[in-house]
């Protein structure tokens, strides 16, 4: 028999271990990582849900909850919407360009019916939700030309009644508007539109 | 007893341990007060983990119970008051403690060759000991607990392309939800100090390997006596074993202090809005993490004009991550012919002081809001942008200053001040 050590063979034999090891160790951390991912239950819990808007005065908000994220209904007054058209300079995407809503709330009301916001009250800087602050000039505390809007206190970003950015503020966009549709005058149903469920 | 201490001899080499990390490791025998801190660490970290047993023992991980079980602790269960005030004040102590140890290493170049690979693996346990902190902050489920992790898990979603569907694997739900609080659970309590275990014992034996430094920043290695013990050591037991433990009896003093008398530390330890149970439909008015995020808060804050297309969020997000980051390069960042501030002339100097002031000013605006006025002249968000500025200067621009720096000769031996 032959003493000698074939390196040769023998570094081939570990290369093919470590490969063989390494793509067992992929496969095995697999099912691992994917168990972190959100669970059937977390994903059929999304279902749309109803909000009865018939005691909602002009210029008052509600907050509900809708896939464990608060959905803001807003019934704005008349002064409140003309002030909108007044802010184009001020904001970052004025128009909604690069924000995410769906089609019938890409407008400057950003919502069906131009009294009622519907939006989802989550900051998109990093998820904190902004507080309301519909005071006028220096009772905001937001400066003398507050216009009113939404104040996110985690970092400062400032939004219109439309849920629009304002610029050199940290959030790049401005506030998601869910998809909904009205089931009558006064009853809307969240996460659901003529386009099918979210 | 000498008796079964041989016979375990022979079999696990129970006496050669003892002498290499004790009885005959040699330590510089100039070790100052800033040396406490090493095994202050341990002794924070033992507390941490020995009330954290206990504490689970009673702690219930669910968004239904985790809130009430932490009311239960503090109120039913015998002793849990002085236990959770343990583990909650013990957080913050480790991080007073940290950051203390790692000026130690700004202020005599402990992060220098030959000690390199010994300040990275303290920096991975201090980015490790912020997961932790992080996590156990979730725990009690808290308003505070709950909209923290939210902006934090948020973080994430600056990545291009990955970023949404990294936050919603480390969240295991599309928002914060009791999925989230039961894997943070899991690496509060078992991940994270394992590792952190682990590293502990890595950290010390690749300090024992090239030796400690001291407050000369000289090498006692180079001068050896006749039995090959460098001159200017000592053996770290008995000598430093007993100093080491006055500094434990002078910290347990204060802690317990703490511990007993002003345990939430006027909302710096514990934020009175985390009395509150987690709300989704409510973010706390002013949203701040513990005191020993906030420089980095700050910075995150600080961002707030977009560059080369990409929205400020994204170079928040990448300034935070860098100003953690730079950490780690400092001991090539450093070109300095000296190690110790003793023998440094007057531009590390000023680096140094200009860098401490801005560390603790950052932290002090992050817990502020960006739009107040609480320094003087300028909202705290201006502030803030100066002091980014200096921050990140004194990383970025210490290889030039360094090199410039006129430095006093190092003496031969270790002296005493």
């Amino acid at each position: 028999m032959d003493d000698r050590v074939d390196t040769k063979r023998r570094r081939f034999l570990t290369k093919v271990t470590v490969a063989a090891w390494a793509v067992g160790g992929t496969v095995a951390a697999f099912p691992f990582i994917r168990s972190m991912t959100p669970s059937e239950r977390a994903r059929a819990a999304g279902a749309p849900v109803a909000i009865d808007i018939s005691r909602l005065e002009p210029g008052q908000m509600i907050k509900e909850e809708w896939r464990g994220k608060p959905v803001w209904i807003v019934r704005r007054t008349t002064e409140m919407l003309d002030k909108l058209m007044t802010l184009d300079d001020l904001l970052a995407d004025p128009g909604s360009e690069r924000s995410d809503q769906p089609a019938y709330a890409q407008n400057p009301h950003r919502s069906r019916m131009p009294e009622v916001l519907v939006m989802i009250g989550v900051c998109t800087h990093l998820g904190c939700s902004p507080v309301q602050n519909f005071a006028i000039g220096p009772a905001s505390g937001l400066g003398d030309d507050w216009p009113g809007g939404f104040f996110c206190p985690c970092h400062g970003s400032k939004f219109d009644l439309s849920g629009r950015v304002y610029k050199n503020v940290p959030a790049p966009t401005n506030l998601v508007v869910p998809p909904y549709k009205f089931l009558n005058d006064t009853l809307i149903l969240v996460g659901e539109d003529d386009g099918g469920t979210a | 007893m000498i008796r079964v201490l041989n016979w375990i001899d022979e079999r696990f080499p129970v006496r050669q341990l003892w002498n290499e990390h004790l009885a005959h490791y040699y330590a510089p025998k100039n070790f100052n007060f800033w040396y406490y801190f090493g095994s202050l660490a341990i002794l924070v970290f033992v507390i941490q983990i020995v009330t954290g047993i206990f504490l689970t023992m009673h702690y219930k991980p669910s968004s239904e119970h985790a809130f009430a079980s932490v009311e239960y602790i503090m109120r039913d269960v015998p002793w849990g008051w002085l236990i959770r005030y343990m583990h909650a004040v013990g957080a913050s102590a480790f991080f007073v403690i940290i950051y203390l140890h790692m000026f130690r290493a700004l202020l005599y170049g402990s992060h220098r060759e030959p000690r390199e690979l010994v300040w990275l693996l303290g920096c991975i346990m201090y980015v490790l000991l912020m997961a932790e902190a992080f996590m156990g902050y979730l725990l009690p489920w808290g308003n505070m607990s709950y909209w923290g992790a939210q902006v934090i898990i948020s973080l994430f979603t600056a990545i291009p392309w990955a970023g949404d569907a990294l936050a919603e694997w480390l969240r295991g739900d599309f928002v914060v939800s009791d999925a989230t609080l039961n894997r943070f659970f899991a690496f509060h309590v078992a991940l994270i100090p394992l590792v952190l275990t682990g590293l502990v014992v890595i950290h010390i034996l690749a300090l024992h390997a090239v030796g400690s430094n001291n407050p000369d920043g000289i090498e006692i290695k180079k001068i050896k006596d006749e039995d090959g013990n460098p001159k200017d050591g000592i053996p770290f037991h008995p000598y430093y074993t007993v100093k080491d433990l006055f500094g434990a009896v002078v910290f347990l003093i204060v802690f317990l202090g703490v511990v007993f008398f002003i345990p939430e530390l006027f909302g710096l330890f514990l934020e009175k809005d985390n009395f509150q149970p987690a709300s989704i439909l409510q973010t706390p008015s002013d949203i701040v993490p513990l005191w020993y995020f906030t420089p980095f808060y700050s910075i995150l804050r600080a961002v707030t004009y977009p560059l080369f297309g990409i929205d400020a969020k994204f170079w928040g997000v990448v300034c935070m991550g860098l100003s953690i980051v730079l950490f780690f390069l400092l001991p090539w960042l450093d070109r300095s012919p000296v190690k110790s501030i003793r023998y440094r002339g007057w531009m590390y100097k000023t680096a140094l002081t200009l860098f401490t002031i801005s560390f603790i000013v950052l932290g002090y605006l992050g817990m502020k809001n960006p739009q107040h006025v609480d320094l003087f002249w300028f909202p705290n968000l201006v502030w803030a942008q100066f002091l980014f500025f200096i921050y990140f200067g004194f990383f970025l621009l210490m290889p030039l200053y360094t090199k410039w720096d006129k430095t006093k000769p190092e003496p031969e031996r270790v002296t005493f001040k």
